[in-house]
């Protein structure tokens, strides 16, 4: 275990792991029209991410890192009152990247180039397409219902896990109060208007927020949700019956080719070997956790030719765990993410 | 005006997708057939109208003979021809047909699925049986594929594409008064909000184009010559079908509408949006000044859930179901 992390060790890591996300290479490969992911393939990628710098997570602190970040990723798009304004929840996550690495040029400018890409890709899309983006990104938050103690301190979330709608506030920029009945003659003129109860208290929208590199964005949704005041409340419980990986593997042999492609396109941080990491457990680990296992849910096979079995399956879980340097402290070069490993790894898949 | 009764538990939940919930009445049987989608599978409860039994099956989506395929589904839909009853289910590689009790797949038609993904999405939505023999699927490009289909068997033939639109289908319906006096009787909607409104026949006619705003009309219903439309503004507006003639306007939701249906014996309106609200409606049609009149009956809120899929279980509105994002049951509420 490594000593006390210091003002500069944080800077450091920020700056690493944003520095690493925000790569051209890896952004590049990101906004590269695709299928959804799997859970197993996102969390390989979040996990080799989480590990770009002298930070280590142990395999239950990065299982919680991870339930964390999907449930709040959940509430955020399940909440976004607009599609389109998933580009402003988007926009609310790298105004307050930019403030994190404000101090390093270099970041910044990758931060500043991923967002204009974002905007060059995303601006002209029509709403139908990203209602059909958020409706595809529901599909892999379906059924999970992690409770997590800031959601449920503040109540976005209640205990059954579900997330809190409301039928008050203001209405979506674009949308009008509901309540009101016009009815028209054949010449299009109004001849009676009338009102029904809404069931809710809903208010007029406030003005649309900012698409631009800057600007105001309006919404809340995507700004830090950890404050000052709530430094530990990253505790999350999880109903152990629930089968958590359930989203359809579409195409095994597809996400594995973009895994590797997604890998290769990272940097890969030369740690030097003198240097010792720093381990980091970031959630209490009680008798509970430890029960409900590892990463490695089976999956349940959805074909007949690619029959993963359980052994077989630990042994990919390894590796994969193995790419995204979960496993630093063992005899390992430094992290070279050539794309013979993704070769590799499909070579594994392919004996199966 | 209505309340609620025992719930349908189904398998898995129901994902987030336009008029997610097809629902067939089988008098003969005392029974009733659901679908309700959940990523790439079709779940499908059979419940007897007594209560006592439900029965359960899953369908997939799955290319014939190509066991490593599988693929989001978009719209799962029983289609109701004079003949025989199908189901119909889209995805994003193909549309399916079944029997309706989902026990054989009589049916399949692959789309064209570029190798590597484009930023154009592909995806076969909106599905409704017409006339006699036609089954009326859209998709992605904004084209429908009109299918001729046989009394018996599987020789089911692709006999026409239509164009009219040029954004994504989102929802296709029928002429459900019943009434063979309607000079049109199909309508279809798309993602800028825009309708066509067509005559079935050996040659499909389309006989008018209702513009849009560039918001999605999200789905479509056809009543006595009346479209009634809802749309990602949470409005619902009721146009002339075949003059494009506005007759009334409602606010009716604070989100997105994902569902509309139609009781046609009774003229009561469905509509449920992801607000988490379900309202009925009662549609009439003044003969003297050739207007239609909405006026509004009765609130449901299912609580937190963005509702997905609401249809009337039987022609009268005596009945409804809802379905809910993320819900692993289908709520039913009959009239007190």
């Amino acid at each position: 275990m490594g000593g006390v992390w210091s003002e500069n060790d944080r800077k450091r890591v920020m700056n690493d792991i944003v520095g690493s996300m925000f790569s051209k290479d890896f952004m590049d490969e990101l906004l590269k029209p695709q299928q959804l992911y799997s859970h197993r393939t996102l969390k390989t990628v979040l996990t080799r991410i989480a590990h770009a710098s002298i930070m280590r997570l142990n395999p239950v602190s990065m299982d919680r890192l991870y339930e964390l970040m999907v449930m709040a990723f959940k509430y955020q798009i399940f909440l976004c009152p607009r599609p389109k304004d998933l580009l402003l929840i988007t926009y609310n996550h790298i105004d307050t990247i930019r403030e994190i690495v404000k101090d390093t040029p270099v970041v910044v400018n990758q931060v500043d180039e991923t967002h204009r890409k974002i905007i060059e890709v995303y601006s002209s899309l029509p709403e139908g397409e990203f209602q059909l983006l958020r409706q595809t990104l529901l599909i892999f938050f379906q059924d999970m219902h992690i409770r997590v103690s800031l959601f449920l301190k503040i109540q976005v979330q209640n205990p059954n896990g579900r997330f809190a709608l409301s039928t008050s506030g203001p209405v979506p920029h674009g949308i009008e109060v509901p309540g009101l009945i016009r009815m028209f003659d054949g010449k299009g003129r109004e001849i009676r208007r009338s009102e029904f109860p809404s069931e809710g208290s809903y208010s007029s929208s406030v003005k649309e927020g900012c698409f631009e590199l800057h600007g105001d964005r309006v919404i809340r949704l995507g700004m830090n949700m950890y404050t000052v005041n709530n430094p530990e409340e990253t505790h999350t419980s999880k109903d152990t019956s629930v089968k958590m990986d359930d989203t359809p593997n579409l195409l095994a042999k597809e996400e594995l080719n973009l895994l590797a492609r997604l890998m290769g396109s990272m940097k890969a941080e030369k740690v030097p070997k003198t240097e010792t990491g720093f381990w980091i457990n970031m959630f209490p680990t009680d008798q509970e956790e430890e029960e409900a296992g590892t990463s490695g849910v089976a999956e349940e096979s959805l074909f007949e030719v690619i029959n993963i079995q359980a052994m077989q399956d630990e042994q990919v879980t390894t590796e994969l765990a193995r790419i995204a340097g979960q496993f630093a402290e063992e005899e390992d070069p430094p992290l070279n993410l050539s794309s013979s490993k993704g070769d590799d790894l499909l070579a594994m898949m392919d004996d199966l | 005006m209505y309340h609620k009764e025992k719930s349908i538990q189904i398998k898995n939940s129901a994902s987030a997708l336009y008029n997610n919930l097809g629902v067939l009445r089988i008098a003969p049987r005392s029974l009733t057939y659901f679908t309700v989608v959940h990523a790439n599978v079709v779940n499908m409860v059979s419940a007897s109208w007594d209560g006592l039994n439900y029965s359960h099956r899953q369908l997939q989506s799955k290319e014939p003979n190509v066991a490593t395929s599988t693929s989001l589904i978009m719209q799962a839909a029983f289609c109701a021809l004079p003949s025989r009853d199908l189901l119909v289910v889209t995805s994003q590689k193909g549309i399916q047909i079944y029997e309706s009790d989902g026990s054989t797949m009589v049916y399949w038609h692959a789309l064209d699925t570029p190798e590597t993904p484009t930023d154009q999405a592909v995806f076969a939505r909106g599905i409704s049986a017409v006339g006699k023999s036609y089954i009326c699927v859209g998709d992605s490009c904004g084209a429908i594929l009109v299918f001729d289909v046989p009394s018996k068997g599987s020789n089911i033939t692709l006999s026409d594409v239509l164009k009219g639109h040029k954004k994504s289908i989102t929802d296709i319906a029928s002429e459900c008064s019943g009434s063979q006096e309607c000079i049109a009787d199909l309508i279809s909607a798309d993602d800028g909000g825009n309708l066509c409104v067509w005559k079935s026949g050996e040659t499909f006619q389309r006989f008018n184009n209702i513009p849009g705003f560039d918001i999605s009309c999200t789905s479509v219903k056809l009543w006595k010559g009346t479209a009634v439309a809802g749309y990602g503004t949470g409005q619902i507006r009721l146009y002339e079908a075949v003059t494009g003639i506005l007759h009334a306007e409602v606010n009716a939701h604070a989100r997105w509408i994902y569902s509309l249906d139609i009781a046609p014996f009774s003229g009561l309106l469905l509509s449920a949006a992801e607000d988490s609200l379900v309202r009925v409606w009662h549609l009439s049609i003044k003969p003297e000044s050739l207007s239609v009149e909405v006026a509004h009956l009765h609130n449901e809120c299912v609580t937190d859930t963005q509702i997905c899929g609401a249809k009337f279980c039987d022609g009268d509105g005596y009945a409804f179901a809802v379905t809910g994002y993320d819900l692993s049951e289908i709520i039913r509420y009959t009239q007190s």
